[in-house]
Parts: C-alpha cells; structure tokens; sequence
C-alpha cells in the first residue's frame, strides 16, 4: 500500500531520481499549458485569460478525487500522507505578500522556473528576486518569528476543522470549480482582448 | 514564438488537459513519496547554500538558516531541488519541441523593458519573503495543500488569489 517510498515497496535510493522525473513531467506540463508566459498567467486578474484558474483548480480538483478514491480502494494510506501544516495568520499574512508580488511580477516560484528554462530574462530577474526576498525573510528571522511560528492549529484538514464529510468537501469543491470555469467563459468574452506573443 | 493575432492562439494545450494531467502527477507524487510538489523549496536551499559558503558563522548562527544546514551534507541535497532540476528539463523540452527557446523580456507595448523588469524583481521578493512565511508557493502550500484538503493549504490559496485580485488595479498598466 502506498505511499511506496515511505512504505519500504521502493527502496529510497531511487528518491532523487523519481524527483526529477516528476520534476520534469511537472515543468512539461507548466510550460506546454502556457505558464512560462507572464502576461498569460496575468491574465487571470484582469480577465483576458483564465488559464491559470482552470489549470489550477482542475489539478486540484483530480489530485483531491484521484488520492482520495485511492485511500477508498485501498491502494494508498491517506493518514501517512504530509499534509502542510496551519499555522493560521502565516498563512494568511504570507499569502497576501505572495499575492501582491503575483500581480507585480507576472509569476509564481513554479512558473517562474518554467520561463527561466525557455529563455525569458525577466523571470530570471524574478528568481533572483525570491532568492533576496528569502534571504530578507532570514535575516529578520527573529521579526517574523512569532508569525511564523504562531497560531499552530496543526497538520490539519478540512475535515479536522469543520469536521466535514470530506467526499462532499470534494464534491462541492467540484462543483464550485465548475461554476467558476463557465463564469470565467462568460467574463473573458465581455473583457477587452489583450493579445500578446 | 508563432502567434496568431486574430485568434490570440498561442498553441500551448487546453487548460482543461494541463490541469487534468497535472492532477495526475500530484496523485503520483503522493503515492510514490508520500508529499507533495514544490517550487519555492530549491530557491531557499539555494539561499542557505550561497549564506553557508560565504558567511558559516553567520549561517550557523542564525536560527532560520540553522534549521537546513546538515553536518555532513550540502543543505543542496533535498528532494524538492532535485525536483526543481527536473522542472527546468521538463520545460526546456516542451519549450524546445514549440520553438519557444529565445532570450527576450516579455512585456507590454505599453511598457519598458526596465520597467518590466523593476517590477519583476520587487515581486519575485515579494513572493520570496510570503512564500518563507506561510511555509510554502502556491505549488507547495496551496496545491499540494489542497489535494490533500490541508486547512492552512485552502487558507494560502484564498489568500493569493484574493490578494493578487485586490492589488490588481494597481498594477494594471503592466498588463493591460
């Protein structure tokens, strides 16, 4: 039963090997959907182009589905999966910063990467940034400290909080991605185009 | 890069068939390693390395940089930069296979190449400096988070989006 690295089934060994490999499906998919191109990605604020919210929400959607239909057939152990830690304000703060610099810089770290390898100079630039923004984070560790470490709620989920039936979570969560891919349809068509190469 | 101006096509593939495939690679992931994807991870050991090299002490010293620093082993040795290598393949592939493989800053005819670029570097630290913050990118925090249905990966989630929405009209002239 999975996950098979943690389980012993794959020895670890291959860990960095099977990193790239799905590092390199992942950066096939990014650049093939469009996401090494800026004005693309920014286009999901200003509603010239959607890409971002349908790729983005169809991939949460089928992950959620696909490892939770997983843990039913019993192919995969859903309680020895890691499931990113909440620490409330951290991530509310950190979020809004990442927003903004979203909206300012054209790309996410994962993006950016994409358009580093096909030769765009500003995603560079914009790497080079993360690496400052990092280093500021580190330098001014003990400012930021109690915001990061603050307000642990745990390694919890959705079903942990609210105590949710977490296969109506998912359906709903289906459902609402649904709704806002035929809204975005309807938005982008009463939007000013904006064409970009 | 071929473009189409009347259909504003720029042949990248249906975002419905890039999400899907996607959705399968973070099933995949999770069931080989048991976590998520990420993006953020390698430019922080990047970080930790550069400040480990130049300044030990100093890295030694402080309480973020500590936390990744190994005895006997480059704080570059982690799975998320091994990830990160791949990525960079895996886009130059699809890239080189479109004919998308130039040098060139990408912005609008209504702005400067220098400016673009000013506002890129403000908003990779921007990202940098949230992403050390809520622990993760949005690969690492919310979509990773979310296939799992992590409360603190739906938090970061809205509050990207919802940021980034709220600060968009002061950004517009970069886009639109």
């Amino acid at each position: 039963m999975g996950p098979l690295i943690p389980n012993g089934l794959i020895p670890m060994e291959w860990d960095s090997i099977i990193a790239i490999i799905i590092g390199i499906a992942f950066g096939f998919v990014l650049e093939a959907s469009g996401f090494s191109s800026s004005r693309k990605l920014a286009g999901v604020f200003y509603g010239y182009d959607f890409a971002v919210l349908k790729v983005f929400f169809t991939a949460a959607a089928v992950s959620v589905i696909g490892i939770y239909y997983m843990d039913y057939l019993g192919y995969l152990d859903i309680n020895q999966l890691y499931v990113h830690p909440t620490y409330l304000w951290a991530a509310i703060i950190g979020g809004i910063i990442m927003g903004i610099g979203f909206v300012a810089g054209g790309f996410c770290p994962g993006t950016s990467l994409c358009a580093v390898a096909i030769g765009k100079l500003d995603a560079w630039v914009y790497v080079g940034g993360i690496m400052i923004g990092v280093f500021v984070f580190s330098e001014l560790y003990s400012f930021f400290e109690p915001i990061y470490n603050g307000y642990f709620l745990g390694n919890i989920t959705l079903v942990d909080s609210f105590g949710w039936n977490p296969y109506w979570v998912i359906f709903i969560f289906s459902i609402i991605a649904i709704v806002a891919f035929v809204v975005s349809d309807v938005v982008r068509k009463k939007v000013k185009k904006v064409f970009y190469s | 890069m071929k473009t189409d101006k009347k259909t504003n096509s720029h042949l990248y593939w249906n975002p419905y068939y890039g999400g899907f495939l996607l959705g399968i690679i973070i099933i995949f992931t999770f069931y080989l390693t048991g976590r998520g994807l990420g993006a953020s991870g390698a430019m922080k050991s990047s970080v930790v390395t550069i400040v480990d090299e130049v300044a030990p002490t100093h890295a030694e010293n402080n309480a973020y940089y500590s936390k990744f620093i190994k005895e006997d082993d480059t704080p570059m040795n982690t799975w998320l930069v091994f990830e990160t290598l791949g990525v960079l393949i895996g886009a130059f592939i699809s890239g080189s296979l479109n004919n998308r493989i130039k040098w060139r800053v990408q912005h609008s005819p209504k702005i400067t190449s220098r400016r673009r670029l000013v506002f890129a570097l403000a908003g990779g630290i921007l990202f940098g400096l949230g992403a050390q913050i809520a622990r993760g990118c949005t690969s690492g925090a919310a979509l990773s988070g979310m296939a799992v249905l992590s409360t603190g990966g739906f938090i970061t989630m809205l509050a990207i989006f919802g940021s980034a929405y709220a600060f968009a009209y002061f950004f517009r002239k970069n886009w639109i």
